[in-house]
């Protein structure tokens, strides 16, 4: 059938013909799904006549919206995928590993030992970078050292992350409680977005960071591929694999960062995006499974929050309902494998 | 030429070394010991999977700790026994990463030929489509090689490359090396549990006890009863066989008399 037609793949290549097709067929459906539920989202419940001036006037107004849910599964995929590949895993995510709770943790510190005043004192945007920057840095030490492979096995490793978030948030929430009620607010405002009320004051800045990080995750895909076969190959093929593995972890620190505050913690979007990825592509190559991942991770809460928004009127629960899919995934995967 | 100068790795009280060598440049080099002799400590050094302590390992006088990795990655591949292998990898996918040094992931035509070559050369041509995880541990193995084979480099580390292999698929594994070695002109260093397989296929062996070296030099020096009887700890004969000197050591003499073992009961 195929035989006849003009061919860019050699005949003896890495991947089956067959493959390449399917993924084309993959990747324009998840497209055109993505714009789908982008429309609706925009054209949903609005009563003036398509295209005019007061329909793009209600519509410009979601486009925040459409514009946090594309910034927050972009971050959540790129970042789960790239976690996933540096610690041999497709269970652990940066989010079940308490990188979340680490922000949380590093605002409510602030607050509680700077004061509100200081922290509203100190211009927004630096206050926004310097935090930021704070939480990637203790990022990048902790999971360094808890990832350096010293703890040995995933199920250690899983364990002392999944105590280290709990105890992270227990000390935000008991710091949380020994603030005076104004401070609290100051610092509540700023930690519980949700999708439909995010942090959209610094769009300008977490959308060239989400950018840059992205892209350099995008061009470090192949080497992604060769980190994946594990320390000792990737060494072989002439990789520092303890120093590409801090890069990655760096990266992935700053689009979690980037993620928790647009909209907070969110545990199980990525994993629900990077598993799924995985499971329609069917491949190791990181340049197909991150923008499914990200199509995935946004046709998901894209619907989610269509249906919870406007068919519902549920708007609060949207983090909710996506974190119970994914959490029953999660639990379906562990299930089906019998391990981790 | 691999040249190691005053190499020490300690692991807590234990010490592997001070190790001086030099291996002469083509052919196989066998490194052969007994468990804990330091063998595969040595052979990761060199291969720069491991860090050693004190002392300097050049190959083809790159230094290999100290110079670029990619530049050491042409100059010399290892492959442990155990890899972590990423599912949805097919074989000729696996082979492909052999030429990361070379392309950093973007194959041309002529590493698409190489790929081919030691795809062909690991009779690997009916599995090329295969995924990784639908294969054997003998078949993972033969891919695994076929990848650091593709890799092209001159030099080329095996720790144990006949774990998981049977009698036919170990012979076949060790006439490739031959065949690479030969008409391929690599150096191939591995490491040898089977005595005997390094006593039919290496051109030097080197012997190691307690983390050190306790002699070097072509089979005839080693093969022999009273050097292999102290490196192992274990009374060895060697014999002449059809295919060679050939080391027996498998029942001792003071082992008892073959009959001693009680006859199995016959069930009523």
């Amino acid at each position: 059938m195929l035989a006849d037609a003009p061919s860019l793949v050699p005949a003896r290549s890495a991947t089956p013909r067959a493959h390449h097709r399917r993924f084309r067929l993959l990747t324009a459906a998840l497209v055109a799904a993505a714009l789908l539920v982008t429309a609706l989202l925009l054209g949903w419940d609005n009563r003036f006549e398509p295209f005019s001036d007061r329909w793009w006037r209600i519509s410009s107004m979601r486009t925040s919206t459409i514009a946090v849910i594309a910034l927050v599964t972009f971050c959540q995929a790129f970042a789960t995928v790239a976690f996933q590949t540096v610690t041999h895993n497709r269970i652990l995510t940066p989010s079940i590993m308490g990188f979340e709770s680490l922000y949380v943790l590093v605002q409510t510190t602030v607050v509680f030992v700077f004061g509100a005043t200081s922290v509203v004192g100190l211009e927004p945007t630096a206050r926004f970078v310097v935090q930021s920057a704070a939480m990637v840095a203790f990022a990048v030490v902790l999971y360094s050292w808890l990832l350096s492979g010293r703890l040995g096995n995933l199920h250690v490793m899983l364990l002392v992350g999944i105590v280290l978030g709990a105890g992270m948030g227990s000390a935000s929430s008991f710091l949380q409680q020994l603030l005076d009620p104004s401070e609290f607010d100051v610092l509540r405002a700023r930690l519980f977005g949700s999708i439909g009320n995010a942090n959209t004051d610094f769009l300008w800045i977490v959308v060239p960071v989400c950018a840059a990080t992205g892209a350099a995750i995008w061009m470090i895909s192949r080497r992604l591929d060769v980190l994946a076969l594990g320390s000792d190959l990737s060494t072989n093929l002439g990789l520092r694999h303890r120093r590409q593995v801090m890069l990655v972890l760096t990266l992935v620190s700053v689009l979690m960062a980037m993620s928790t505050s647009l909209v907070g913690p969110m545990t199980f979007l990525g994993f629900l995006s990077a598993t799924l990825a995985y499971s329609l592509t069917d491949t190791h190559e990181h340049r197909r499974v991150l923008p499914v991942a990200w199509l995935v991770g946004f046709v998901t809460l894209a619907t989610a929050y269509l249906l919870l928004r406007h068919v519902f009127a549920l708007v609060d629960t949207v983090s909710i309902v996506v974190e119970l899919i994914g959490g029953a995934l999660f639990l379906a995967v562990i299930f089906r494998k019998g391990r981790l | 030429m691999i040249r190691l100068d005053g190499v020490v790795k300690r692991y807590g009280r234990t010490r592997i070394g001070p190790v001086d060598l030099k291996l002469p440049a083509g052919g196989i080099v066998a490194l052969v010991g007994p468990n804990g002799a330091g063998k595969s400590t040595v052979l990761t050094m060199i291969g720069r999977l491991l860090t050693p302590d004190e002392g300097t390992i050049t190959v083809d006088g790159i230094d290999v700790h100290r110079a670029r990795s990619t530049e050491v990655a042409r100059t010399v591949s290892i492959l442990r026994q155990e890899n972590h292998f990423v599912t949805r990898l097919t074989v000729r996918q696996l082979v492909g990463f052999g030429r990361y040094p070379y392309s950093a992931g973007r194959l041309t035509a002529h590493d698409e030929e190489k790929i081919s070559e030691a795809i062909d050369l690991l009779d690997l041509g009916d599995l090329e489509q295969r995924f990784l995880d639908h294969l054997s541990g003998g078949q993972r193995q033969r891919a695994y090689v076929a990848m650091v084979l593709a890799q092209d480099t001159d030099y080329l580390l095996l720790d144990e490359p006949l774990n998981n292999l049977d009698a036919e698929h170990s012979v076949q594994m060790m006439a490739t090396l031959r065949r690479a070695a030969d008409a391929l002109g690599r150096t191939v260093v591995i490491v040898l549990h089977d005595i005997n397989f390094a006593a039919a296929y290496s051109d030097y062996i080197v012997a190691m006890d307690a983390g050190t070296v306790a002699v070097h030099g072509p089979p005839d020096m080693i093969i022999r009863d009273d050097v292999l009887t102290r490196v192992f700890r274990t009374p060895v004969t060697v014999v002449d066989s059809p295919s060679g000197r050939f080391a027996v050591y498998h029942r001792p003499p003071d082992a008892g008399p073959r009959s001693a073992a009680p006859p199995p009961k016959e069930k009523p």
